[in-house]
C-alpha cells in the first residue's frame, strides 16, 4: 500500500492511470508488433502483398480518422473517401510542383485537407445521425464530380497540374529513402504509427473526455462547460488531417492517381468496415484496413470476385451490430478468452477453476 | 442571491413560464410544482439551453442569461439533469475532472479538488473505475460531484432523488444539506420527494402552470392551502 501512496505521489500528473502490468503489456505488444511490421514482414511477404500492406497502412490511418468522428464524437461523416482523395491529389500536385522533402509534403497535405475537411464538418454543428451522414454523403459525391473534371495532377503545369495530351505520364515521386516497395511499406508503417499516437494523444487527454461527453449527451457537455462547437470542429479537423497525410502516403504508394479509384461508395464501404473493426478501439482501425485491403487482395489472387465482398461486409456489419457493438477487435479477444477458459477446463477436467476465474462452471 | 423578473418563456402556443418573479437567497433552496409546472423549463433557461421570451435573470449581482450557454459552467453555475448524464465511458475522475478542466482552473490543485468533489458526496468507490460499472445511485453522486468541484456559485439539482430507493436517497439529503457550507453555492433543489425537500430547504418556491404560487419559508409553503390545491386539486370546478 505504501508503495502505491508513494508512486502516486512520484506522478502527481496521472495518478489514477494504474499503469502498471496491464499497460506495460500492452505497450509491449504494440512494440513487438511494430517492429514485426517494419523487420519481418517485407522479408517474408511478396512483392504483392507488401504493396497491398502498404495500403492497408493508408487505410488504418483512415479508419482511425473515421472512428474519431464516429465512435468518439457520435459522428457519422460519409465523406471521408472524399477527404482522402483531397489528401492525395494535394500531395500529388506538391509533390509535382516542389522539390520539398516528403514529410513536409505529407504535413502541408493534411494542413489543406484539414482545412477541407473541417468545412465538410460544418454542418455537424446542426445536424446528426442520418442527416449528417447524408448531407457529407452528398458533399463526397459533389468532390467526386470535381475530380473527375480536374483530375489528379499528373505533371503537367497551370493550378490545376493536368496534362490531357501527355503521352508520357511521370510518376508521383517518393521520399529517396523510401524509393522500393520494401522500404516505401516501412515507411508508410512509420506515418501511420505516427498519425495512431497523435490520435492517442488527444482521446486520452482533454478533447478526448470532451469528446465523450458530446457522444453521450449535448446538453451535459454544454452544462460541463464545454465548448461543443469548437470540440466538434477540432473532431473533424483531426480525423482530416490524419486522413490528408493518409492520402499523401497513398499518392507516393500508386505513383499514378485517377479520379475512377475514389468513388463515392467507398465511403459507405469504409463506414461499414469501421463499424466492424470497431469504432470504439483504435485496434479497430486496423482490423477494418485489413477487412478493407487485404481481403480483397487475398480474394483476388485465390480467383474469386471481391465483388463478393459487398456481401459478406453487409452480413458482417449485421453481426456485429447485433451481436457486439463494439466491433470485431472487442469481439475477438473476448471469444478467444471464453475459448481458452473452455479449453483448459476440457482439459483438466477434475480440477476446479482457479479461484480469481471468473468462469465458476460446475467443476 | 439570484433575482427572476418577470421570466416567461413559450414554446409555440404553450407558455411554460409566464411571468416568473422570485429571488432566491443563498442557502439551499426548493422549487416545486406538480409535472408540467416549468421548473426544468426554468433550470434550462439558467443553463442557456432555452431562450426566454422576455424577463431577466441577475445572479450575484450578473446578468446570466447574456453569457454563452457553455460558458455559465466556467462563471460558476453547475446542475445535474432529471435523466442522470455522468459520462459513462470515463472514469469517475475523469467525469468530475472534465468541469474542473474546462472551469479555466489551475491544474495544479485538480487532482486534489476532485478527490475532494468525490469524498463529499460520499461516494465509496475507486476513483479510476469506469461510470458505466456503477449502480443508478452512485452514478447520481458522481454527477452532484461534478456539481460541487470547480467553485460553483449556483447548483441545480433537478430531482436528484428521482428513483432512488429510501435508504440512498437519505444519504443524498444529507449531502444535500451540507453543499452551501462545503462550497458556499447556491443551490436550488427540485423534487417531487416533500420529505428531503423539506429536510433540504429553508426557503421554497411553488410553480404551477408556469406561475409562481407561493415562496417563503418551507414549513410555511407546505402548509398553504393555494399549494395544497395545485397537488391535490380542488373540490369545486369552475
Amino acid at each position: 500500500m505504501l508503495d502505491t501512496a508513494r508512486a502516486a505521489a512520484a506522478r502527481p500528473r496521472s495518478p489514477l492511470r494504474r499503469a502498471g502490468h496491464g499497460t506495460l503489456v500492452r505497450a509491449g505488444v504494440i512494440a513487438v508488433l511494430l517492429l514485426f511490421a517494419l523487420l519481418a514482414l517485407p522479408q517474408l511477404l511478396s512483392l504483392y502483398y507488401i504493396d497491398t500492406m502498404t495500403q492497408v497502412a493508408v487505410y488504418c490511418v483512415v479508419a482511425l480518422g473515421l472512428g474519431v468522428l464516429v465512435g468518439r464524437v457520435g459522428l457519422f461523416s460519409l465523406g471521408q473517401a472524399a477527404v482522402l482523395a483531397i489528401g492525395a491529389w494535394v500531395a500529388a500536385r506538391l509533390l509535382f510542383a516542389t522539390t520539398q522533402p516528403y514529410p513536409l509534403v505529407l504535413l502541408e497535405a493534411g494542413v489543406i485537407t484539414m482545412a477541407a475537411g473541417t468545412l465538410i464538418g460544418l454542418p455537424a454543428l446542426r445536424l446528426r445521425g442520418l442527416y449528417l451522414a447524408l448531407i457529407t454523403l452528398m458533399l463526397a459525391g459533389a468532390i467526386t464530380v470535381v475530380l473527375a473534371t480536374t483530375n489528379f495532377p499528373n505533371g503537367g503545369h497551370g493550378f490545376l497540374g493536368y496534362n490531357g495530351s501527355t503521352v508520357h505520364i511521370p510518376a508521383i515521386r517518393r521520399p529517396s529513402i523510401a524509393a522500393s516497395d520494401p522500404a516505401y511499406f516501412r515507411y508508410s508503417v512509420v506515418v501511420a504509427a505516427l498519425m495512431f499516437l497523435l490520435v492517442f494523444a488527444h482521446i486520452r487527454t482533454r478533447p478526448g473526455r470532451a469528446w465523450a461527453a458530446i457522444r453521450q449527451s449535448e446538453p451535459a457537455a454544454l452544462a460541463a462547460g464545454i465548448n461543443t462547437t469548437l470540440y466538434k470542429l477540432w473532431a473533424f479537423a483531426l480525423a482530416s488531417f490524419v486522413t490528408g497525410v493518409a492520402g499523401g502516403v497513398l499518392a507516393g504508394a500508386v505513383h499514378y492517381l485517377y479520379s475512377i479509384s475514389f468513388p463515392t461508395q467507398d465511403s459507405i464501404t469504409l463506414l461499414a468496415v469501421v463499424l466492424m473493426g470497431g469504432a470504439y478501439s483504435m485496434w479497430g482501425a486496423i482490423v477494418a484496413a485489413l477487412l478493407l485491403q487485404l481481403l480483397p487482395a487475398l480474394l483476388h489472387n485465390w480467383g474469386v470476385s471481391p465483388d463478393w465482398l459487398t456481401i459478406l461486409f453487409g452480413v458482417g456489419v449485421l453481426q456485429v451490430l447485433t451481436t457486439a457493438p463494439a466491433g470485431l477487435a472487442d469481439q475477438v479477444p473476448r471469444d478467444l478468452a471464453r475459448l481458452g477458459r473452455l479449453l483448459r477446463r476440457r482439459v483438466r477436467p477434475g480440477r476446479r477453476p482457479a479461484p480469481s476465474g471468473s468462469g465458476g462452471g460446475p467443476g | 442571491m439570484i433575482e427572476v423578473t418577470d421570466l416567461t418563456v413559450r414554446f409555440g402556443g404553450v407558455t411554460s413560464l409566464d411571468g416568473m418573479s422570485v429571488t432566491f437567497e443563498p442557502g439551499t433552496c426548493g422549487l416545486i410544482g406538480p409535472n408540467g409546472a416549468g421548473k426544468t423549463t426554468f433550470f434550462n433557461v439558467l443553463s442557456g439551453f432555452v431562450r426566454p421570451a422576455s424577463g431577466t435573470v441577475r445572479a450575484f449581482g450578473e446578468d446570466l442569461l447574456s453569457r454563452v450557454h457553455f460558458r455559465r459552467a466556467r462563471w460558476g453555475l453547475r446542475r445535474t439533469f432529471q435523466t442522470e448524464q455522468a459520462i459513462e465511458e470515463l472514469s469517475v475522475y475523469d467525469n468530475v475532472a472534465m468541469i474542473h478542466e474546462h472551469a479555466r482552473l489551475s491544474g495544479a490543485a485538480r487532482r486534489q479538488d476532485v478527490l475532494g468533489a468525490i469524498s463529499f458526496v460520499g461516494l465509496d468507490v475507486d476513483p479510476a473505475a469506469p461510470v458505466r460499472t456503477l449502480g443508478a445511485g452512485q452514478r447520481r453522486l458522481v454527477e452532484v460531484a461534478r456539481a460541487m468541484v470547480g467553485r460553483p456559485k449556483v447548483v441545480l439539482l433537478d430531482e436528484p432523488a428521482a428513483g432512488l430507493p429510501d435508504d440512498e436517497t437519505g444519504h443524498l439529503a444529507e449531502v444535500i444539506r451540507r453543499i452551501p457550507e462545503h462550497t458556499g453555492a447556491l443551490t436550488i433543489l427540485v423534487d417531487h420527494d416533500m420529505s428531503l425537500v423539506s429536510a433540504c430547504c429553508e426557503m421554497t418556491a411553488v410553480l404551477d402552470f408556469g406561475r409562481l404560487i407561493a415562496s417563503g419559508p418551507t414549513a410555511e409553503v407546505l402548509r398553504d392551502e393555494h399549494v395544497i390545491r395545485a397537488y391535490l386539486g380542488t373540490a369545486d370546478v369552475l
